[in-house]
């Protein structure tokens, strides 16, 4: 009954807006559709990702537009975001509504996977483009590639890559996972084995825990300090990683044993706090105290989220502003003539240095192997990584050939 | 084997207590209102949250909080009880677990929106830092601590329940409060204090778990189905049904974590199947 109602109030909606949509749909060659460029930032504002992603990526991507002056080519850029609640439907319907009737031209995050695979088609479909910031998988740039994505900040492929490499490197050859027991857990798991045996280490075990549902580790880290790694991994996420380099703390496996997170973002380190998280190893694609550029833009960040950015936010903002910027030189909004700028030009900015999008749509950069500070190391608030390592970006992500994307011939 | 079986056996005790500690609350509210209160992980977590904000605003430190925060959410649940919960006695318990459940979706929301999802730490207090080596395993004074108190506030509890003058009043209000109103006892009073030191209970839960879980808003939701499981294993309503089917079910689970890790979140469900099915009242369960 709700249902079919809901069926007719759609059905009328389409009708009315038919006008609109003409208008909104209608692609001047060499113009901007609509007279504007809109900007949807499609992201988890409450859910498990919202401190990771959320309205710190809105923040970002307004950031983006203003520091860009407002307009291009003489029209002006507007922002619009919502919430897709980590769920794949309202994800896909959303992008949808705002593609058929609010004229957005280019959808920027989706924080989880699952809103990313869903919404990707649909932006292919109606020549829109999707700037993925948030989510991890290594196949939105492989067997799921489109012709209108780019993957622009990390994927698990970097992460396990990044971790497992360079930590066998600096001496930690002996693993044990603590792995979430559902597939993105175990991939997670089985990449970075894979990566820890070809760099040289062994892999001494792995305790799978239940998730979602598990708040106590102990069991599954006892397991890990009685194996006598050096090196405990940690193949979980959000919540499940917190609690797990909580009590890896208290257990007191952290003094004879060092935690790697294979999926680490600072706003957990935030939630953690240094005494507990200190020595853990992570990757990631941005810190916000690396240099001049990224401390400037990072404050400016903090200013208005009070919260330091993540590299997920950062991401929002350099993904958005190399749009904007392949929108200018292209001289037009159409998709296919800014993905060809996009994919053209290098990203050269606080957040990437010689980025380069590839043909399958993966945004190749450097990434950065850290390691927590002690709180006796930190000096001021948000001090919280010591970069160990500069990973190229040819070794922190697949190659091309690797990817295998179908529209690459 | 025998080393990693003993140190699992431990954090299953460990987990057992806590799992005694919040089952005991709702065992009570259940036994002497029947209510279900499913506000309980909502309080729990209220607990927690009370804590870490008493320290970080207010500088009170775990020891005082331990004393105070029960007495201000078991205060929040007197409140709940007033306003709402009063007005269900009598019809449908399912009335009451909607109420709470609702409640619990309120609190969570308000938290969640006000702290975000990644939640706060709480330092283990000082006196409890560090641990003592075992030979099987490392055993933080913490989790030690967490047992002792555990099993002190259970036993109390069931004491002054099952043994006292002021308990008998109790459980002959949940028998029949007409006739013990009669007597001249101010029933709807008792069930006001029961109500509030059940949430009390949750809360002080709570504040034991805050240097062990992060304090999140989703910490009340991912723990409490687990103590559904043990209350009604142990049978509604039934306060040493609770303790003893908790700590019997932290121990279940750390076997299961060392044997098959991956069925170790569902071997308290199997269980509880498995009870329902021989003996439908739960272990220690009387049939209504």
């Amino acid at each position: 009954m709700i249902r079919s109602a809901v069926a007719v109030l759609a059905a009328l909606a389409t009708a009315v807006l038919g006008a609109q949509l003409a208008r909104a749909q209608a692609p001047a060659a060499g113009k901007i559709s609509g007279d504007v460029v809109r900007i949807g930032v499609l992201t988890d504002m409450t859910g498990y990702y919202s401190d990771l992603a959320g309205p710190g990526s809105v923040t970002a991507a307004k950031m983006a537009v203003e520091d860009f002056g407002g307009k291009v080519l003489g029209k002006p850029i507007d922002v619009i975001s919502a919430d897709h609640q980590n769920k794949a439907d309202i994800a896909s319907n959303t992008a949808r509504r705002w593609f058929d009737e609010q004229g957005v031209d280019v959808i920027a995050d989706l924080v989880s996977s699952s809103t990313a695979g869903a919404v990707m088609p649909v932006a292919a479909e109606k020549k829109r483009i999707t700037l993925l910031s948030g989510p991890g998988t290594t196949e939105f740039t492989g067997d799921k590639c489109t012709a209108y994505n780019v993957h622009y900040t990390y994927n698990t492929w970097a992460m396990a890559n990044g971790t497992g490499a360079q930590v066998v490197k600096t001496g930690g050859d002996s693993w044990f996972f603590v792995t979430a027991d559902y597939i993105f857990g175990k991939s997670l798991e089985s990449d970075t084995a894979n990566v820890v045996k070809a760099s040289g280490g062994k892999v001494l075990g792995a305790a799978r825990h239940p998730s979602p549902g598990t708040t106590d580790f102990s069991s599954y880290l006892l397991q890990a300090q009685a194996s006598g790694a050096k090196i405990v991994g940690l193949a979980n996420a959000g919540a499940d990683t917190v609690n797990s380099v909580k009590q890896a703390n208290e257990f007191g496996i952290t003094k004879k044993q060092h935690l790697a997170g294979l999926l680490i973002f600072l706003s957990d380190i935030h939630a953690l706090g240094l005494q507990a998280a200190q020595g853990l190893y992570a990757t990631t694609a941005f810190y916000w105290d690396m240099n001049d550029d990224t401390r400037k833009w990072s404050k400016r960040f903090f200013e208005r989220q009070k919260k330091m950015p993540t590299m997920v936010q950062a991401g929002v903002y350099s993904s958005v502003m190399h749009y904007l910027e392949a929108v200018k030189a292209a001289g037009t909004d159409d998709a296919d003539a800014v993905m060809k700028k996009m994919k053209e030009t290098p990203v050269n900015d606080f957040f990437a240095k010689n980025g380069r999008i590839g043909p399958d749509g993966l945004h190749r950069h450097d990434m950065y192997l850290v390691q927590v500070k002690s709180p006796a190391e930190s000096k001021y608030p948000w001090d919280y990584y010591k970069v160990l390592k500069t990973i190229p970006a040819a070794e922190a992500f697949p190659t091309v050939e690797a990817q295998k994307c179908p529209l690459v011939k | 084997m025998i080393q990693a079986l003993s140190g699992q056996l431990l954090v299953g005790l460990i987990n057992g207590s806590f799992y005694a500690l919040l089952s005991l609350g709702l065992a009570i509210i259940f036994g002497l209102l029947d209510v279900v209160n499913f506000a309980h992980g909502a309080q729990y977590m209220l607990g927690a949250f009370a804590a870490w904000m008493a320290l970080t605003y207010l500088g009170i430190g775990y020891g005082w909080a331990l004393v105070l925060v029960p007495i201000v959410v078991g205060a929040l649940g007197v409140l709940v009880e007033r306003l709402f919960l009063r007005r269900l006695y009598g019809i449908d318990p399912l009335y009451g677990l909607l109420l709470t459940f609702g409640l619990a979706l309120v609190v969570e929301g308000l938290f969640h929106h006000a702290y975000g999802n990644s939640g706060n730490a709480y330092p283990v207090p000082e006196a409890l830092q560090g641990g003592v080596s075992l030979g099987f395993m490392f055993l933080p004074i913490y989790r030690a601590w967490v047992v002792l108190v555990s099993a002190a506030v259970c036993g109390t509890s069931w004491f002054v329940i099952e043994r006292t003058r002021l308990g008998a009043y109790l459980r002959a209000g949940t028998e029949n409060p007409k006739m013990l109103q009669a007597f001249g006892v101010n029933v709807p009073l008792m069930f006001t204090i029961t109500y509030g030191f059940g949430v009390a209970l949750a809360a002080f839960a709570g504040v034991m778990a805050a240097p062990v879980y992060q304090v999140s808003p989703a910490m009340g939701s991912s723990i409490i189905i687990v103590v559904f499981a043990v209350v009604v294993i142990g049978g509604m309503g039934s306060i040493l049904g609770s303790i003893v089917t908790g700590v019997a079910l932290g121990l279940v689970e750390g076997l299961t974590k060392f044997a098959w890790p991956e069925a170790s979140g569902v071997v308290v469900f199997v269980v509880m199947a498995l009870v329902l099915l021989v003996r439908p009242a739960g272990l220690f369960g009387r049939q209504r």
